[in-house]
């Protein structure tokens, strides 16, 4: 069954989708989409030094992008401006990224494949990695839930009840950074941040407590993934792109009901 | 026995003293209130006792396995965020379905179960607020200008609800209030803190302190009246010290 690629291609969306949309109600509850960005283009860099030092893409990635987030994690509550400093460091890490990239002999075909995903290549173990690291930051979010939770809700909320929310937003660069490095296969750096908003902003106009939201993002991640793909197949178009376009549209969809509920109540 | 204590502690923001030399302690069942002008360090100090900031200098001391519910100064709880008044309650540890609904009952909100906390009322959401801060049955409950934007109705009702919460209780309530003729007569207790701990005592002692008065001058001669006057109707009918709040 593995043994066909547009099987494969579905199980490694699916597997982005289960991690990417309840990590990303959290993106969208904390207002950490720039933080996302500039996580996922760092990884560009990532894939740079691994494809130069000749180590998994994976790993790279995961490194680079890891580092990254720690340190704008870091920076966070600092006094910066953060909106333009985390802009400052996504476009530059992209574009260090890109430049790294441009050292490395025979690579340049490859880039595209970086940026926007190619999912229709993704091998076994490939599919691996993506259900591994997926498995992972689902383990580390219901675990860890409660807590996050709480502390999204206020950091001094945290503090009185014995919640430290310097370690759950630790948890959350660590889903954060795993998640880009499974994703940069199916979606590309470009659009990470996009498979963790979008399902999360599509769910939040159907959705009464938090669990229901995120359940529903992942429902929309996986809708997306699969009719992106299907999609994508019949129109001929990039899979990763088309695969953010279904989620785009979906998130329209529900905003929609959205308003109209709204002015209905 | 003493719940939580601080030994010179000094808070900095910055470059910037905040607090200095905060010599405090509470004891189990006590209502104290923290009065102060704007930026004299009451919400640095509430944030201090609750473990959010690290004092630069001295300790903050609390007692084993103390329980603390607290209520902040304001929640902003992101649209993004759909959460029922129900979900609130059960953070951050969940609780029996019953049990958040007896807690919604004794709050007097039993119809709002599975109202957006967003679609509350200022008053409404402050009570969803203490119901969320006493679902662990706290040994300290804090509370930062929990009846700010109330009208007075609603921040006496809430002042109400505070006192039965210390009867059923028997927990210790510390709070920082601008209100100052409500806060006189609800508080076993009051610390006037500018910088430091100008004056404590008992709320008619520190309503006459030359520090309290400095700070709060001749505008409080009203506030001050007022306390007085529900504080000798208290005492003329009642025998215990348990204020019944301000009517």
């Amino acid at each position: 069954m593995l043994d066909d690629f547009l099987i494969r291609a579905a199980l490694a969306g699916l597997g982005v989708a289960v991690a990417a949309a309840p990590l990303g109600c959290f993106v969208v509850w904390r207002r950490m989409a720039y933080f996302g960005d500039a996580t996922a283009h760092a990884a560009i860099l990532g894939v740079a030094l691994a494809l130069g030092f000749s180590m998994s893409v994976f790993t790279g990635a995961l490194v680079v992008a890891l580092a990254m987030a720690l340190t704008v994690s870091a920076l966070s509550g600092r006094g910066y401006a953060m909106d333009t400093l985390l802009g400052v460091m996504a476009h530059s890490a992209l574009a260090f990224g890109l430049v790294a990239v441009s050292f490395l002999q025979g690579v340049r075909i490859d880039l595209m494949a970086y940026l926007f995903g190619d999912i229709l290549a993704v091998d076994k173990t490939d599919l691996m990695v993506i259900w591994g690291g997926a498995m992972l930051v689902l383990a580390l979010l219901v675990w860890r839930w409660q807590a996050l939770l709480t502390a999204t809700l206020g950091s001094d909320l945290a503090y009185a009840s014995g919640v430290d929310p310097k370690r759950e937003q630790l948890v959350l660069t660590l889903a954060l950074a795993l998640v880009v490095a499974v994703a940069i296969k199916v979606v590309g750096v470009l659009l990470i941040a996009a498979m963790l908003i979008i399902p999360a902003a599509a769910a939040r106009p159907l959705s009464s407590t938090p669990e229901r939201m995120a359940a529903i993002a992942v429902l929309i991640g996986m809708v997306s993934a699969l009719g992106g793909l299907k999609l994508s197949f019949m129109l001929d178009t990039p899979t990763g792109p088309t695969i953010v376009c279904v989620a785009a549209i979906i998130f329209s969809a529900t905003s929609t009901i959205g308003l109209i509920n709204r002015n209905a109540a | 026995m003493t719940l939580i204590e601080t030994r010179s502690v000094e808070i900095r923001h910055g470059a910037n003293t905040v607090l200095h030399d905060v010599n405090l302690s509470i004891e189990r069942g006590e209502i104290v209130t923290i009065v102060g002008p704007n930026g004299s360090g009451k919400s640095s100090l509430l944030r201090a006792l609750i473990g959010a900031i690290r004092p630069a200098r001295g300790s903050v001391t609390r007692k084993p396995g103390l329980r603390i519910g607290y209520v902040p100064q304001s929640l902003h709880i992101d649209l993004t965020l759909p959460i029922t008044a129900r979900r609130f309650l059960s953070l951050p540890r969940r609780h029996a379905s019953a049990d958040v609904d007896k807690a919604l009952e004794q709050a007097g909100l039993p119809d709002l179960h599975d109202r957006q906390m967003a679609d509350l009322s200022g008053g409404q959401f402050q009570r969803v607020q203490l119901a969320r801060a006493l679902m662990e049955k706290p040994d300290l409950l804090i509370l930062d200008e929990a009846t700010q934007g109330l009208d007075q109705p609603g921040s006496a009702a809430f002042y109400r609800r505070i006192e039965e919460v210390r009867r059923d209780l028997g927990c210790a309530v510390l709070m920082v209030s601008h209100e100052l003729h409500v806060v006189m007569s609800a508080s076993d207790r009051v610390i006037c803190l500018n910088g430091h701990i100008c004056c404590e005592g008992k709320p008619e002692v520190v309503a006459s302190a030359p520090e309290y008065r400095a700070i709060f001058g001749s505008g409080t001669g009203g506030a001050l009246a007022l306390y007085r006057h529900d504080h000798d109707h208290h005492h003329d009918h009642a025998c215990d010290h348990d204020h019944e709040a301000a009517e």
